[in-house]
């Protein structure tokens, strides 16, 4: 059994001349919640189109759960509850009918846990009690609910869940937060598509960043918060000397703003900062690191903030 | 997955809206008749009208007659057009392929619960026709456009028999809307297209410069049906017909599948 639940090898997918998709390289460990955050536009419901099978590859091959799609779909799909660019049911059909007919619909049927697997999926995303109403009046968040509710139907190895919180209230997105906590816990490998970084930051354990079609950093979120430097502050009266000091260890974009100066710390120890600068006689009052926010990790490596990528 | 499709249909308001539409047909048809009193004269109206105080059986024909060149049709495209698109529309089709739904699969149940469209919407018309035509008329033996009777039972197996005809001419239409179908996100475009293919055809079947053409369009031997009610059955154009659709479904069910199991679906 391979220790990824996802796993893309060159994925690419051109629409036209363009490649939406580009050389996407994906490894979601299984148990992990793997955050997959890009600006709008940058290619994380394409992926995940092509991960389902909605639509087919330009290049490039994947594996879902081990095995080799999109060969194995009727095995492994089974398997996976999905949440695609919002939830999609019949308006004229009640929340518990529609769950029904898309139970119903595909192989293993597990016709006689049915009704109690609606009831659940029901009451787990709160919508026990709008279950016989159409879907026609379910709100937004309502619909976001039911369409979690569909994912969560049969027991699921992975779940993936573009923008999950999505018009839902902030009660709303707290209870989905949870779910996915649960779910996580449970065993389930959640794949978790969103532009939302406070997404990231309160659920995951791993992410993978994508900016215009190509995936620019992935690993644990350890991993990515502690890569790119942390900056180095020193407060001092000889601000001039200090940073000739901290020139001279190798630290780099040092800026002196006053009685502040920063730099970046490139692989130097602060300790031996703080002795070089004793040792040259530089009066140091503080001297404090400061790691990287995800915001800025992110922000680096997209370039582009939360802009809709062209 | 197959019962459930067709209930989905069903249930929808639209489809039944459809029926009630089509079978208000032939009671409005009868209806009128029995309002106006006397009988149409003989000859007079859509083939089998004239008969209609004879004997109320023919009211069921007289309504496929009325609803097969536009009503019926229309129910079709409607019904076809929506197959694939219509869940491409709503997005659920995203949601059934990934379930997963193979694709093939899922175009034999579409076609399947189509099918099942067309034989109801048909007898939703024969059935309406029937009964309002035995409450308002009287009813016995059926004379045959041969001149000779048959018994009421013979009589309504034959009216049967050309409901089903109706129905078998309703499937060519009914792939050429699927096959649509596939090639849209948008069902209203779909049953549009439907739609205007039916009208060509009829209206090509209209014009004596393309008589050789005629033999081939979809529409051209769909009132072929009539032909059962001739003793013995007149069987020739009834076949021409089954042939004409037949060749369609094979061609244009095979065109909605090349085409659904190789789209990207990104609706």
């Amino acid at each position: 059994m391979s220790d990824l639940a996802i796993e893309t090898t060159g994925l690419t997918k051109r629409l036209g001349h363009t490649a939406v998709v580009d050389q996407v390289d994906l490894a979601v460990p299984r148990g992990s919640v793997y955050g997959f955050l890009g600006p709008n536009g940058s290619g994380k419901t394409t992926t995940i189109r092509m991960l389902l099978g909605l639509i087919w590859p330009t290049a490039g091959s994947f594996r879902l759960l081990g095995e080799t799609m999109p060969a194995a779909s009727s095995r492994v799909l089974p398997q996976v509850g999905a949440l695609v660019e919002g939830p999609a049911f019949y308006p004229w059909l009640t929340g518990r009918q529609n769950l029904r007919r898309i139970d119903a619909a595909g192989p293993d049927g597990q016709r006689k846990t049915r009704a109690a697997r609606i009831d659940d999926a029901l009451t787990k995303v709160g919508l026990a009690a709008a279950a016989t109403k159409r879907y026609r009046a379910y709100s937004l968040g309502m619909k976001q609910r039911l369409g979690l509710a569909a994912a969560l139907l049969r027991p699921r190895s992975l779940l993936v869940l573009d923008e999950p919180t999505n018009g839902m209230d902030p009660q709303g997105t707290r209870e989905i937060r949870n779910l996915v906590r649960e779910l996580a816990s449970e065993g389930s490998t959640v794949f978790l598509s969103t532009h939302l970084l406070s997404e990231v930051e309160q659920l995951c354990t791993h992410l993978g960043i994508i900016s215009v079609g190509k995936v620019v950093a992935q690993g644990s979120i350890e991993d990515l918060r502690g890569r790119g430097d942390a900056m180095l502050r020193v407060e001092t009266e000889d601000a001039g000397n200090a940073a000739q000091v901290l020139d001279r260890l190798g630290l780099e974009s040092i800026v002196v703003t006053g009685e502040v100066v920063s730099a970046q710390l490139d692989g130097q120890r602060p300790e031996e900062c703080n002795r070089a600068l004793v040792m040259a006689g530089v009066g140091v009052r503080s001297l404090t690191t400061d790691r990287r926010s995800l915001e800025d990790a992110f922000v680096a490596l997209t370039g582009e903030g939360f802009d809709v990528a062209g | 997955m197959w019962l459930a499709d067709i209930g989905l249909l069903f249930r929808r308001v639209r489809t039944r809206v459809l029926l009630l539409v089509l079978a208000a047909v032939p009671i409005a048809v009868a209806v009128a008749v029995r309002l106006s009193g006397e009988g149409p004269s003989p000859g007079s109206g859509p083939r089998f009208f004239d008969q209609i105080t004879n004997n109320g059986v023919f009211a069921a024909l007289v309504g496929l007659t009325v609803t097969l060149p536009f009503f019926l049709p229309l129910a079709v495209a409607i019904v076809a057009g929506d197959a694939v698109a219509g869940e491409a529309n709503l997005g659920t089709l995203r949601y059934l392929l990934s379930r997963p739904v193979g694709r093939t699969r899922l175009l034999v149940i579409k076609a399947t619960t189509v099918t099942i469209f067309c034989f109801v919407a048909t007898f939703a018309v024969a059935i309406a026709g029937l009964i309002a035509g035995s409450i308002l008329f009287p009813i016995g033996d059926v004379t045959t456009l041969s001149g000779d009777t048959l018994s009421l039972a013979a009589g309504t197996l034959r009216i049967g028999l050309a409901a089903v005809l109706v129905a078998l001419s309703l499937l060519g239409l009914a792939a050429i809307g699927m096959f649509i179908s596939t090639l849209t996100d948008a069902p209203v475009g779909a049953m549009a297209g439907t739609v205007g293919v039916a009208v060509l055809s009829g209206v090509l079947n209209a014009v004596p410069a393309l008589s050789w053409l005629q033999p081939f369009l979809l529409t051209h031997y769909w009132l072929s049906f009539g032909d059962v009610l001739r003793s013995p059955v007149y069987w020739n154009q009834i076949l021409l017909n089954l042939l004409v659709q037949g060749v369609t479904v094979v061609v244009f069910a095979a065109a909605a599948w090349s085409r659904f199991t190789s789209k990207d679906v990104l609706a």
